[in-house]
């Protein structure tokens, strides 16, 4: 029997933007397996993101439970949900999102800064991460000196350096073409196949979604269909 | 510490701003070094004064003479230990940039009311067996090139002797005296009083001002009225003060050197607040997704906040470091102006507070709105 890793049951959303309130997501329930990669599809406006953003502890639900690995992360203070994410949780965005002026070393080395590990076990769980995308070369390269696959194969080594359960991608290949696009895709799928981890991902692209295990509709801040494998 | 190259890096992300804001706080606190290094060289006669002596002057002004009969008047008030004399003879060596503190004393009663001058016996000696004799301070020897044996020329500005033009007075340099509680005091030379009493040309049987020695430091107020109220209503009133007292009032000759201070080194941190906070508000606002992802990475709100004011402290004592620097390295050409050679530890530490200071107030500002991001707001560049 299949374990929830995510668990989510009557959650909603609803933003206040100046004198209305906008309904995002509504009464939404929804439960992701241990080992899942998970692609949510939906149009413009549907609440993908936001859904994304409250499994990743970036946002808050108005209203229901959300539960991670069995902890019920809609009770958490900043605080404490911000040290669950940089713990639990690694990020990849569409536009990469990577710091600059640091090296891609340093990009990967951020999250590990939170932890309590030495300056060499920091370096070798880098030099593992940029390894295990590809880009153990590119080490000592700033962002603007990669291509845009290359920053994003740097943004996934960021994202499970600290070995997090759970993968939140939100629209990862969205800037890419397709050939790149593929490339992120299938290093996506091998993170999810051969090291275990989970994978929720936003994307547009019914291509991209054809290389989760599992898809998922969303219109109007509600599913729209049944949970079926890919 | 492992946050340092991220502090580092994000401090030089735009690096022409960040040099052009670093020069104009370094600018900032070479001026505070120079100008806080000169007040504190001006006040420090003030803070060396001696506690059981008293300086008796003219009623009507320093450059009023006293005459010399006081003394045995002044020697006569109880709880006077000691008196001794000198004159203003307002010297230079060569040149008028060249000058040196020079007077007139009885060298016998000058060192028992100045203990902290030391000199050796037998110069003491051989200056009161040579009319011209001169005792010079360490410094001034080693300024000047001069050699115990030396005649010197100095040249006064007051006092002609022979004819009216002629300013030209020459010693014999007899000996050295040192001074080892403040080294700067050795920048001087004393020359016999009766020898200058009988070459002047005018002021004859005159001093300057008196030195008194109290026996007890807590009658010093009372010793100083009783001299007062002695030459009280005579031709040459005359106004006692503590060796502190006078030297304040010495120093405001000159103006309140701590006030025009105080309020230049204001006025240039106040355009510096507004200079660095500008910056770091600017630099932060640019920063704001990259400030979301840290959050989103797992650092918390203090986190950020802290990264925030830990990059203007960087900032900020790092220019600090180096104005204070420069204005460290500056000091020895200032010496013969204001007769220190290094900045005092003091201000270097003051300097510091308030780099550290500055830090706080103009990192604040952005530091807080960083904290107070909302990532999904700041994600989604709302």
């Amino acid at each position: 029997m299949s374990e929830a890793i995510v668990s989510l049951r009557a959650v909603s959303k609803a933003y206040v933007r100046g004198k209305q309130s906008v309904d995002v997501l509504q009464s939404l329930d929804l439960d992701i397996d241990r080992g899942d990669f998970v692609a949510l599809m939906g149009p413009s406006g549907s609440g993908k993101t936001t859904l994304l953003n409250l499994i990743g502890g970036l946002d808050q639900p108005s209203a229901g439970s959300i539960s991670v690995s069995g902890q019920r992360i809609d009770q958490l203070g900043r605080g404490a949900l911000a040290k669950w994410r940089a713990a639990n949780v690694g990020f990849v965005f569409q536009f990469y999102n990577l710091l600059p002026m640091l090296t891609a070393e340093r990009n990967v080395e951020l999250p590990l800064l939170l932890t309590r590990l030495s300056k060499a076990e920091r370096s070798k769980r880098v030099a593992i991460a940029l390894q295990v995308v590809g880009l153990a070369d590119r080490a000592r390269h700033k962002p603007g000196e990669l291509s845009g696959g290359q920053q994003q194969r740097v943004a996934i080594a960021r994202a499970i350096v600290a070995d997090p359960t759970l993968l939140i991608c939100d629209e990862p290949t969205g800037d890419l073409d397709r050939k790149t696009a593929d490339e992120v895709l299938r290093l996506l799928q091998t993170l999810n196949r051969d090291h275990g981890k989970t994978i929720v991902m936003v994307t547009h692209d019914p291509k991209a979604a054809e290389y989760a295990t599992h898809q998922r509709h969303l219109d109007k801040g509600a599913l729209v269909d049944e949970p079926a494998s890919a | 510490m492992k946050h340092f190259p991220l502090i580092w890096a994000s401090l030089w992300r735009k690096r022409a701003r960040t040099i052009l804001t670093l020069l104009s706080i370094v600018i900032a606190f070479l001026l505070f070094g120079l100008l806080q290094g000169v007040n504190a060289a001006f006040s420090r006669g003030v803070e060396m004064a001696n506690v059981d002596r008293l300086v008796v002057i003219n009623r009507i002004a320093l450059t009023e003479q006293l005459p010399s009969a006081f003394m045995t008047q002044i020697e006569s008030i109880p709880g006077v230990k000691g008196v001794a004399y000198a004159t203003w003879f307002g010297a230079y060596y060569q040149e008028a940039k060249n000058f040196i503190f020079a007077a007139p004393v009885d060298i016998d009663r000058y060192l028992q009311v100045v203990p902290e001058l030391t000199a050796a016996p037998d110069v003491v000696e051989a200056m009161k067996r040579t009319r011209t004799g001169a005792l010079v301070g360490l410094e001034a020897m080693q300024k000047f090139g001069w050699k115990v044996g030396d005649k010197i020329p100095l040249h006064s500005t007051i006092w002609p002797h022979g004819t009216i033009n002629d300013l030209d007075w020459t010693f014999d340099i007899v000996g050295t005296y040192d001074f080892p509680s403040d080294r700067s005091q050795t920048m001087g030379l004393f020359f016999n009083h009766d020898f200058f009493d009988e070459a002047r040309l005018y002021g004859k049987g005159t001093v300057g001002w008196y030195l008194v020695r109290v026996t007890d430091p807590t009658q010093a107020t009372e010793v100083a009225k009783n001299i007062d109220a002695l030459f009280a209503n005579s031709p040459n009133e005359t106004k006692t003060q503590s060796e502190k007292e006078f030297s304040q009032s010495f120093l405001k000759q000159f103006g309140d050197i701590n006030f025009i201070v105080t309020a230049i080194i204001g006025a240039v941190f106040f355009t510096l607040l507004f200079l660095t906070g500008n910056t770091m508000m600017q630099s932060v606002r640019e920063r704001i997704p990259e400030l979301a992802i840290l959050k989103t990475l797992g650092y918390t709100d203090r986190g950020v906040l802290t990264l925030v004011l830990a990059e203007s402290l960087l900032l900020c004592v790092l220019a600090a470091v180096i104005g204070l620097g420069l204005a460290w390295m500056a000091f020895p050409a200032l010496k013969q102006f204001i007769g220190v050679a290094t900045l005092p530890s003091s201000v270097v530490i003051t300097g510091l507070a308030a780099a550290a200071l500055l830090a706080v107030i103009v990192g604040l500002p952005p530091g807080l709105r960083a904290q107070r991001l909302q990532i999904v707001d700041a994600l989604a560049g709302r």
